[in-house]
């Protein structure tokens, strides 16, 4: 699975960065952020991509699970 | 969380601010100028003695107000997070650039929002500009421009900024002899609302900013970059809110608060071609910042001191703006801020060519 680690990043780096990964079309992709705006933009541009997105936070930080549907 | 209510949310709060906007004026800000974060933060470095422009000094409550709101906002709702480390000189003469570019405008975009809500169509040649400028910027973003990540921070880093606006509070109230105030008549800075609605309307603005992420700039970076309007409603909103308002208020006062055209709009000049490019500065400019001067103040009460560093920089550059006079006024732009402008540009693209190609080589 394509990890993209945009910890630390703030928007729209995250976004632009899950967009760029996203370029070789994959079913599953992990995306890390550390705020809750980058949560927020990541998961609606990657509903916008026909992905369902599951949120796991961790101190801080969140694991945002991207699956195709 | 879901994208319809996102967008309800933000249309909401673009209403609400529109209409606290012009009731600032009603209430004793100059006209259009309802907010202005450029306007506000210029005053603000006058009153410290910063610069000496007696037409422009004032502790600008708002300003106050939209970090305390967004600081007691992100506390409620436990997003309050130090963080730092990104670049912060880099930050600083981005900051600095984007604050000549406004002054050269006269506004930051919010002010533009509000100039045109106000009937004044030079303000038309300064959104070109900041269009421009954004899809400058959105150009490098898409290159993988980035200033690097920011790292955990003690509390006292990022509760600093938000402490500083309590001890300038006390200094506005308490009014000691070495803060400067503009004398009735002077210029903008003479004209206010009373402190008390001024704060509690930054109050306001500043949580509501804080929860609906509002920047003037995203709105129109993220439609290029990723068709997403969320943002650009907000931009939207005010607009409408606050033409609406103006409307309402020039019919019922019969002073003007709407007045269509270029000529003798207030706090304001003719120059299409320097307003223009202006706002491509400060347009550019925050594309690498990551958001407009607002959204600089609100992430910096979120406890953001990179944010901070960029408030610090537009304050640095509204000092050496009057110092060296190279801000515009309502006779027009000075040959030295039409320097400044073109340095501004120059040195902006700089920046963003050095972070963007600097990690594929």
């Amino acid at each position: 699975m394509v990890i993209v680690d945009a910890r630390g990043l703030s928007c729209p780096e995250p976004v632009v960065m899950t967009r760029k990964a996203m370029a070789d079309k994959q079913a599953r992709y992990q995306v890390l952020v550390d705020n809750l705006a980058s949560r927020e933009n990541v998961t609606r541009y990657a509903q916008h991509q026909g992905y369902t997105v599951q949120t796991e936070e961790k101190g801080g930080e969140y694991t945002l699970t991207l699956t195709k549907t | 969380m879901d994208l319809k209510k996102e967008k309800i949310t933000i249309v909401i709060a673009g209403l609400i601010i529109g209409v606290i906007a012009a009731a600032l004026v009603f209430f004793g800000n100059p006209v259009n100028m309802g907010f202005c974060i450029a306007c506000f933060l210029r005053d603000t470095a006058g009153a410290l003695g910063l610069h000496r422009a007696g037409a422009v000094q004032y502790i600008r409550p708002e300003i106050i107000g939209l970090v305390l709101g967004s600081f007691a906002m992100a506390l409620a709702k436990k997003e309050f997070s130090a963080r730092g480390g990104s670049a912060p000189l880099t930050r600083f003469v981005l900051g600095f650039f984007v604050m000549i570019g406004c002054l050269m405008f006269l506004g930051c975009p919010f002010r533009m929002i509000l100039r045109l809500a106000g009937g004044d169509l030079n303000a038309l040649l300064g959104l070109a500009g900041f269009v421009a400028g954004i899809l400058v910027g959105v150009v490098f973003l898409n290159r993988g421009y980035s200033l690097g990540r920011t790292f955990k921070q003690p509390v006292l880093e990022g509760a600093a900024f938000p402490a500083v606006q309590v001890v300038m509070l006390v200094l506005l109230v308490a009014a000691p002899a070495f803060i400067f105030f503009s004398e009735a008549g002077a210029g903008p800075g003479a004209l206010h609302a009373p402190i008390l609605i001024s704060l509690i309307a930054g109050l306001v603005v500043g949580a509501l900013a804080q929860r609906t992420r509002l920047c003037m700039v995203g709105g129109i970076r993220d439609m290029a970059l990723f068709r997403e309007s969320k943002l650009l409603l907000g931009f939207v909103a005010i607009f409408a809110s606050a033409l609406i308002c103006n409307l309402i208020l020039s019919a019922v006062t019969g002073q003007a608060y709407f007045t269509l055209g270029f000529e003798g709009q207030p706090v304001a000049h003719t120059d299409g071609v320097w307003n223009f490019l202006g706002m491509l500065l400060a347009g550019f400019g925050c594309v690498l910042l990551g958001g407009c001067p607002l959204r600089q103040l609100v992430l910096a009460g979120e406890g953001n001191s990179d944010s901070a560093v960029a408030v610090l920089g537009l304050v640095a550059g509204a000092a050496f703006a009057h110092n060296f006079g190279l801000a515009s006024s309502g006779t027009g732009s000075t040959p030295a801020g039409q320097v400044a402008v073109i340095i501004g540009i120059a040195v902006v693209a700089v920046i963003a060519c050095v972070n963007t190609f600097r990690k594929n080589a």
